[in-house]
């Protein structure tokens, strides 16, 4: 698996997201500067969490108009896979390549703690080591991260089995208690309608060494490089 | 601004009429404007420590490891595998109380570019917060601000907040502390100093541009407040955590090269000291031509430029044949690079501002000259001892009462809206240990990083309390099983001038200096925050110390959360100690007594047990017993691990509330497997021991046989925080 780490001024878990992937490929990622435009050859691009420029404008959306977004739009569209975690997953809905927005957080507060996800279907290249239903524990550490879209968008994600994490309880109960950010239908993360871009607020990239608590969030990368091994 | 310079601005200006008189010995004529504000804030208390520097010198320093200590912008300290930690503590107190959310958030952002600009990447973040009574509504919203503030500033930069202490106190009412510490690692190889060089070099100005922002910052943190202290919100900084990031990471990438001669950021008094500082350390001149400084706001004067504290700014000497590869590096992160001078061999600072000379000044005389005072010390009474106090309620009412006390409930409110794991390498976040744990990122080797003072004991008994600081800083570190190296201490005081505050500085001085010897742990960085009155009542004495410790290896450290069927062993002398302890202010309603006496050879023979059973890995769960005292400690293991406790009775002849409550010091809990290999091994090692109990269940049982499940203790213990900032339950 070749995967790369977009960066934009102000990112700040691509480290985090570095050391995940090549625990996982036993390979460091290239590190892809938001001015660069070509990123041919790349299995995977990640778009890390932190605050891209600075989140003053509305959060993801001057990162969105980047010049490297364009190449990587190119790259979902050629079916490419496309990873957006916290910060990135607002850049992707910003993007268009993912439906919805991320609000501020329901308390009106940043939250850092860890969450439990439940996997919604595990026969995505990112769930396929998890099993469907099952659920995992995950760091977040976010003031934007409350899912919102209309209605109809949400039942359209809802039928085509595109929300992929729900936030719940240990045990896997979607209760209010769960939903930390006050997140529609607790959606945690969701994908696009070919399953190879997603985009989700926690970070399982924080979580895959059992010196950090645990390793909950391991098989997610696993699962990438088992299914995107040339 | 066009005002005259004479006695009565210089007064304005915080300058005594003796201070002024010695401007003018060293000026042979009447300064300018620009020079007077030069003066007025480098011989301000906050830049020249005129009160403290007698008493700071007295401090213990040195230690084979010691790479750098005061004097640098941060201490630094060898760690191993030749890294070096970099760290310092800094007040931000006065700013924080006119503007919470700001003056907390550049209190980060200040701390953090002292610690990159010495070559640093900053791996974690700690605070030590002191609030007053938080029956008064503008405590809360300060609180609120404060913590907004710390993590709006940590977060955006990517530096986890690991660690901290949040205390109450309504001596804080008028006057809260913020003290903010940051520790980065760097290779022992590239470390990066003040002190420019070279005759012709380049000075260089990087960062955000330059506004009106802060201006006589330095000078307002060196006086009290009075009732008008809100209308100088004008003074406090305003922060962007966004462009910090961006100056961490072009500075850092600079720092790969070889452009730098010296670098140094623009902290309190900005252009002013640090133009000073590094051209006064390395003996040179220096010239800047203000024209060329980028500003963000039109028509500043020259006084203006040479005193504003706009945030996120830094100046650079570089070798003038790498001018152009450093002002790519900048470019590229979007951030202001501009040449305002270069260094000249005159000894003089010379100002230059459209086509006129503001201000030249020698820089000897304005260093050494500076203000230096022997001021008057009273020292505090010894305070009566505390006769028997009896146990008005009993073990279990007064465990739920300290339990949920401002001072010792849950700071989860306050952590939750902190990054704690940014960076991945947080071994140990709050809540799980007595000190934070941060692993060195692709190594086994990890940091223990804790603050801690005791404000109350120093207020009884300056000495004892200055000593206990220092004490439960290494006790903190030793109970995770890390090696303590070295502090930073914060020295939050009153006004200097009064006999009686600046025998507690004194006092509090001698006893941090005892327990840095004894227990090997010498000062390396500080900051002094004097003035801490607003309206004449001064804060309660307080001398936060910044702790820092090495384990070789991460998988090693211990936190304190319980786990089932384990043995609980207090190591330590318990002969119970109310005096000045928290049992006696909220369950029995006094503030009385000597604090507990600190043994530093106790303290030492006790720690270095504990950390050699930790790193024998015979040790579970360790904690060490500190505010409320051994009850309270027991049932803080208890929450974290959410495992119960059955106790059994104390000794004979120490009464069970002073045995449970009391305060005494130099103690652990350890939860072991083998309780008699441990009796057995602390018995030879002379090390007091005794077995409390076991851990099992979802209660807690006490030894009068009071038993009570967790979940009531947790919810006592959760409720204050979230009660107070009207939190809805979810």
């Amino acid at each position: 698996m070749k995967a790369g780490i977009v960066v934009f001024p102000g990112i700040n878990r691509e480290r985090d997201m570095a050391i995940a992937l090549e625990l996982a490929s036993g390979h460091k990622p290239r590190m892809i500067w938001h001015k660069e435009t070509d990123i041919a050859g790349l299995d995977l691009i990640v778009i890390p969490g932190g605050f891209s420029y600075g989140d003053y404008l509305r959060c993801g959306a001057m990162a969105a108009q980047s010049p490297v977004m364009a190449a990587v739009r190119a790259h979902a569209a050629r079916g490419g896979h496309v990873l957006g975690v916290c910060n990135g997953f607002q850049i992707l809905t910003e993007t268009g390549l993912l439906p919805g927005a991320l609000l501020r957080n329901a308390g009106l507060r940043f939250l850092s703690m860890d969450c439990h996800l439940r996997v919604e279907r595990a026969d995505t290249d990112y769930t396929r080591h998890y099993q469907a239903g099952q659920v995992f524990r995950a760091p977040l550490a976010h003031g934007d991260g409350n899912y919102f879209a209309d209605d109809d968008t949400l039942d359209r994600l809802e039928g085509e089995g595109l929300v992929i994490f729900r936030y719940a309880t240990p045990e896997g109960a979607i209760t209010r208690e769960a939903n930390l950010n006050g997140s529609a239908r607790n959606i945690a993360g969701i994908a696009a309608p070919n399953l190879r871009v997603l985009g989700l607020m926690p970070h399982p990239e924080d979580l895959v060494d059992p010196l950090m608590g645990g390793t909950d969030g391991k098989p997610l990368f696993d699962g990438l490089v088992a299914a995107l091994a040339a | 601004m066009a005002r005259d310079v004479n006695q009565a601005l210089a007064r304005e200006f915080g300058l005594s009429a003796d201070e002024y008189q010695r401007v003018l010995d060293i000026m042979g004529r009447t300064p300018s404007l620009t020079e007077l504000g030069v003066f007025s804030v480098m011989w301000s208390e906050h830049c020249s420590y005129k009160s403290s520097r007698v008493w700071l010198k007295t401090l213990p320093t040195k230690a084979p490891w010691v790479i750098h200590g005061p004097g640098e912008n941060a201490g630094v300290v060898d760690i191993g595998e030749g890294l070096a930690a970099i760290f310092k503590m800094e007040s931000h107190n006065h700013p924080s109380f006119i503007e919470p959310y700001q003056g907390a958030a550049t209190g980060v952002g200040g701390i953090l570019r002292d610690v990159f600009t010495m070559g640093a990447r900053p791996v974690a973040n700690l605070n030590a917060l002191r609030f007053g009574d938080p029956a008064l509504p503008r405590t809360k919203r300060i609180v609120d601000g404060v913590v907004r503030g710390i993590g709006g500033y940590g977060n955006c930069v990517g530096v986890p907040t690991v660690g901290g202490e949040i205390d109450f106190h309504p001596a804080y009412n008028g006057n809260p502390l913020v003290n903010a510490m940051t520790v980065g690692i760097a290779d022992q190889g590239k470390i990066f100093l003040s002190a420019a060089a070279g005759i012709g070099n380049p000075v260089i100005y990087v960062g955000s541009k330059t506004g009106r922002d802060g201006i006589h910052g330095a000078t307002m943190a060196s006086a009290e407040f009075g009732a008008d202290s809100e209308e100088k919100r004008p003074t406090v900084q305003v922060g962007d955590p966004f462009t910090e990031k961006l100056l961490i990471e072009a500075c850092l990438e600079l720092m790969a090269t070889d452009a730098i001669v010296a670098i140094q950021d623009m902290g309190a008094a900005g252009l002013t000291s640090s133009s000073v500082e590094m051209a006064g350390k390395g003996g040179v001149g220096i010239e800047l031509d203000l024209d060329a400084v980028p500003q963000r706001e039109t028509a500043m004067s020259a006084y203006e430029m040479m005193l504003s504290e706009s945030q996120e700014r830094m100046l650079m000497v570089l070798r003038p044949d790498r001018q152009e590869v450093a002002r790519a590096i900048f470019e590229k992160w979007d951030l202001d690079f501009a040449v305002i001078g270069h260094l000249t061999d005159t000894g003089r600072i010379v100002v230059r501002h459209r086509g006129v000379v503001e201000a030249d000044i020698p820089l000897d005389p304005l260093a050494e000259q500076a203000p230096l005072y022997h001021r008057p010390t009273e020292e505090t009474p010894r305070p009566a001892p505390l006769g028997p106090v009896a146990d008005p309620g009993g073990l279990a009412e007064a465990l739920m009462t300290l339990v949920g006390c401002p001072d010792l409930c849950s700071r989860a409110w306050v952590w939750d809206q902190y990054d704690s794991t940014v960076g991945g390498q947080t071994v140990k976040r709050p809540g799980a240990a007595d000190a934070a744990i941060v692993r060195l990122e692709g190594r086994r080797r990890a940091l223990a990083l804790t603050s801690d003072c005791t404000p109350r004991y120093v207020l009884a008994d300056p000495e004892a309390g200055g000593a206990q600081a220092v004490a439960e800083a290494w006790r903190n570190i030793t109970a995770t099983g890390a090696l303590p190296l070295a502090i930073t201490d914060n020295m939050n005081f009153a006004n200097p001038e009064k006999p009686r505050i600046m025998g507690q500085f004194a006092a509090s001085i001698r006893g941090m200096a005892a327990a840095c010897v004894a227990l090997d742990f010498p000062v390396v960085s500080g900051n002094v925050s004097l003035y801490n009155e607003t309206e004449g009542k001064p804060i309660l004495p307080t001398p936060a110390i910044g702790g820092l410790g090495v384990l070789e290896d991460a998988a090693q450290a211990v936190g304190y959360a319980l786990a089932p069927g384990l043995e609980l062993v207090l190591l330590g002398e318990t002969a119970g100690w109310l005096g000045q302890s928290l049992w006696l202010r909220e369950v029995a309603g006094r503030e009385e007594g000597a604090p507990p006496p600190v043994d530093l050879a106790a303290e030492r023979r006790n720690g270095d047990f504990v950390r050699g059973q930790i790193l024998a890995g015979r040790v579970r769960a360790c904690h060490d017993v500190s505010d409320g005292g051994l009850l309270v400690a027991l049932a803080e293991m208890a929450l974290a691990g959410d495992t119960g406790v059955s106790l059994r009775p104390g000794p004979e002849g120490v009464a069970p509330h002073a045995f449970w409550f009391g305060e005494d010091q130099a103690r652990y809990v350890v939860a072991v497997a083998d309780a008699a290999a441990l009796l057995a091994a602390a018995a030879a090692a002379g090390v007091p021991a005794r077995q409390v109990g076991r851990s099992h269940g979802a209660d807690l049982t006490l030894p009068d046989g009071h038993t009570m499940s967790l979940a009531s203790v947790r919810a006592m213990h959760e409720r204050f925080f979230p009660a107070w900032m009207g939190v809805e339950s979810a």
